[in-house]
């Protein structure tokens, strides 16, 4: 891609998005990058969306690359902008999104100088980055460009922040763009060790009560086909983290629900129970297995693959380590299982009698029968109605556990939610970034009062650009999780939990010609479902009084174990 | 325990921030830590002193390698290695202090490199325990300004970290 004409550096980034097969750059303008808005505007290779926070800049692209897969690109301005980001970028970081956010910055002869939107945006970002770059020179933006895409999205995904000075846009140099890069510090492992991956398909064979454990790896790693080959070809149950929803289908009998601090009574008991785990690009964390002294049994052989070597053995100890990309090693597994043509075994026929006398205390059954409308009866209803084939967004609380109890899903990359860091206000932005990805399709946000509210100013941006989102509501006039936790843990003082003067959210919608629903009665919740995804060229806004008193079940607190979880038929 | 981490990292701006960012984040240990570039300019190379338990030493090792400007990260501690520090001790040298001294200095092998009319700069090489030694040896009154580099290791024969 070599040009004897020299362009300006702004220019000069737009070729290199354009070189990417950039479709969309959500961002915001601001004095640092007004040379590359103007280079946006004679441009035509991608869509820029014009949001109304940064913040939600970056979680609009983060849900784009949620939901295809792609590197999610945002932009935004020096100081105010830059840091309006920062949340966006610690929450895709937290979950692995391979994301490029532009920053402008002050002009180099005035970095240092506490210039006018000035800040130290490769300081700040350093702790929540994959990695960052500071660009000085207006020859170094194509390559740095290039990196920053190719450590996003290689080895264990993650953010990349390039910021690049006002005056590095105007200046002017040739466009030449890389084939490749080659950096001498930086070259991930792909495939897995053999030996390894042998001796793990042997313990997998001879387990008495194996167990399969899979998180966002799968989903990132596009690994859910040779995951389900595997889990088929073995006969083995399997559960999913919150971000591996959707790795494994949710309605297949194999499947026993997600685990962790909601999880099933059946997957967490399994989970502590099982004689050989095979654990793929999921990391132990705290709300998966608790406290790591009660998870701990001298009885369990754990086999973790994972594409970053420091995810293994940082909270648990594990015995037999693969690093590498899942969905090679998952394939090499698959060969190794399908030449040993495995039969189900009398110990794991035992097993799974055990695992079906877990199951039936149906742990997530829940009383129906007060009049209110209960949360989880909406998402059962909104799985319903969508088919089990909506994009579903949440934000962060009781909602989000509903939603991943209750929405069965069947496809990886369909539920996008705030994992690792756990982001209110992510919903709705998340909900643009997947209805720009697949704008036939149907996606729901699920959220709650508190949430929506943290980025409600984007019910303009879905205006602007025609977003026939669903938003559904689920309103306790609660911050329900935490006010869970006080009923639980602090004597029932409801310190600040409660969500009072929230505004009329049918007329706030209106006022942005959505449509708005107020939803009162459980009678009421499926037909007004299914009159509100019929509306498909409408953007819907779904307000469901829900019952306030409703709890999440199971439940496992602070500092115990998989195996000591609160069940609902307890209290 | 103690261990002595040799890495080799691009010599690029903000890269030592990324370094000391990694172990305040993570609440590593830092006992000591010295870079200087190597004889490739492009390249630095770093000694921590830190420790740990083999399991948070572990965690370090698989962190530090995964900073993208990290090249090479080595464990002087799994095998033989040198380890080397420099110190330069400003001393009283007057009266009789100034002959106590200079025998002092003979002792520990050390090098008088400024003498002035009240004062002696020794300065000194060895491990930190030969530098402590040194330095309790020493009536604490003499002592008027002490400044050390921090531990500098390399592996023994043929355990070489390079690119």
């Amino acid at each position: 891609m070599a040009d004897t004409q020299k362009i300006t550096g702004a220019e000069i980034l737009i070729r290199c998005l354009e070189q990417e097969k950039v479709k969309f750059v959500f961002g915001y303008p601001g004095g640092a990058v007004l040379h590359i808005y103007d280079a946006i505007y004679n441009q035509n290779h991608f869509k820029h969306i014009l949001v109304r926070h940064e913040q939600a800049a970056v979680h609009a692209a983060d849900a784009f690359s949620r939901a295809t897969g792609e590197v999610g690109v945002a932009l935004v301005t020096s100081g105010p902008g830059a840091t309006n980001a920062i949340t966006g970028i610690a929450t895709a970081y937290m979950d692995s999104i391979p994301l490029v956010v532009i920053s402008g910055q002050v002009p180099v002869p005035a970095i240092g100088l506490d210039a006018f939107q000035e800040v130290d945006m490769v300081g700040v970002t350093r702790p929540c980055v994959k990695h960052n770059f500071l660009v000085k020179d207006v020859k170094d933006i194509a390559i740095t460009m290039k990196k920053a895409f190719h450590i996003a999205k290689t080895g264990r995904p993650g953010p990349v922040v390039v910021d690049i000075p006002k005056d590095i846009t105007a200046h002017f140099a040739q466009f030449h763009y890389p084939e490749t890069v080659e950096m001498r510090s930086y070259n991930p492992v792909t495939k897995g060790h053999s030996g390894q991956i042998k001796k793990a398909v042997k313990l997998l064979l001879e387990a008495k009560r194996p167990m399969v454990y899979t998180g966002g790896g799968i989903v990132l790693g596009d690994a859910a086909e040779p995951l389900v080959k595997l889990v088929r070809a073995l006969g083995v149950p399997v559960t999913n983290t919150l971000m591996g929803l959707g790795g494994y289908p949710s309605t297949d009998k194999q499947f026993v629900g997600m685990l962790g601090m909601h999880g099933t009574y059946e997957a967490n008991m399994a989970m502590q129970e099982c004689d050989v785990l095979l654990a793929v690009g999921a990391r132990f964390d705290d709300r998966v297995i608790g406290n790591p002294e009660h998870f701990f049994s001298k009885s369990r052989t754990i086999i973790h693959v994972d594409i970053d070597p420091s995810s293994i053995s940082k909270r648990v100890k594990v015995d037999v380590p693969i690093v590498g990309d899942v969905k090679s090693v998952l394939a090499e597994m698959n060969e190794l299982v399908a030449a040993e043509k495995p039969k189900q075994s009398p110990a794991l026929k035992a097993w799974w009698e055990q695992i079906d006398t877990w199951r039936s205390k149906l742990c997530l059954n829940y009383a129906n029968n007060n009049g209110l409308i209960k949360p989880q009866y909406v998402i059962e209803k909104l799985w319903e109605v969508t088919k089990g084939d909506a994009y579903v967004t949440s934000d962060v609380g009781q909602h989000q556990m509903w939603a991943a109890q209750y929405y069965k899903f069947d496809k990886p990359r369909r539920w996008i939610n705030s994992g690792g860091l756990g982001t209110m206000g992510v919903g709705l932005p998340y909900a643009m970034g997947c209805q720009f990805a697949d704008p036939t399709a149907q996606v729901a946000c699920v959220t709650g009062e508190g949430s929506i509210q943290m980025n409600i100013q984007e019910l303009s941006t879905c205006k602007q650009y025609h977003l026939p989102i669903k938003v559904i509501l689920l309103n306790n006039r609660y911050l329900g999780m935490v006010r869970q936790w006080q009923e639980f843990f602090y004597e029932n003082r409801y310190s600040e939990s409660y969500m009072d003067s929230l505004p009329d959210f049918v007329k706030l919608a209106e006022s942005y010609g959505h449509v708005g629903m107020q939803i009162t009665k459980p009678e009421d919740v499926e037909g007004a479902l299914k009159e509100a995804f019929d509306m498909k060229s409408r953007f819907v806004f779904m307000d469901f009084i829900t019952d306030q008193k409703e709890n999440v079940f199971p439940m496992i607190a602070n500092g115990k174990g998989l195996s000591e979880m609160i069940l609902a038929e307890d209290l | 325990m103690r261990h002595i981490i040799s890495l080799l990292m691009e010599n690029e701006a903000g890269a030592l921030s990324r370094v000391a960012g990694l172990f305040s984040a993570r609440g590593y240990n830092i006992e000591s830590l010295t870079v200087a570039p190597t004889e490739d300019p492009t390249l630095s190379r770093m000694t921590i002193v830190t420790s740990g338990s083999e399991d948070v030493i572990e965690q370090i090792i698989k962190q530090l390698n995964k900073l993208i400007d990290v090249v090479k990260v080595l464990d002087l501690n799994d095998g033989k290695f040198i380890e080397r520090e420099l110190m330069l001790v400003k001393v009283k040298a007057t009266g009789a202090f100034r002959e106590e001294m200079k025998r002092m200095c003979d002792i520990f092998r050390g090098r008088i490199i400024d003498v002035a009319d009240g004062s002696f700069t020794i300065e000194l090489t060895g491990s930190g325990h030969k530098l402590d030694a040194f330095i309790e040896s020493l009536d604490k009154a003499a002592i008027l300004e002490t400044v050390r580099t921090g531990a500098s290791g390399i592996g023994r024969g043929d355990r070489i970290l390079k690119v």
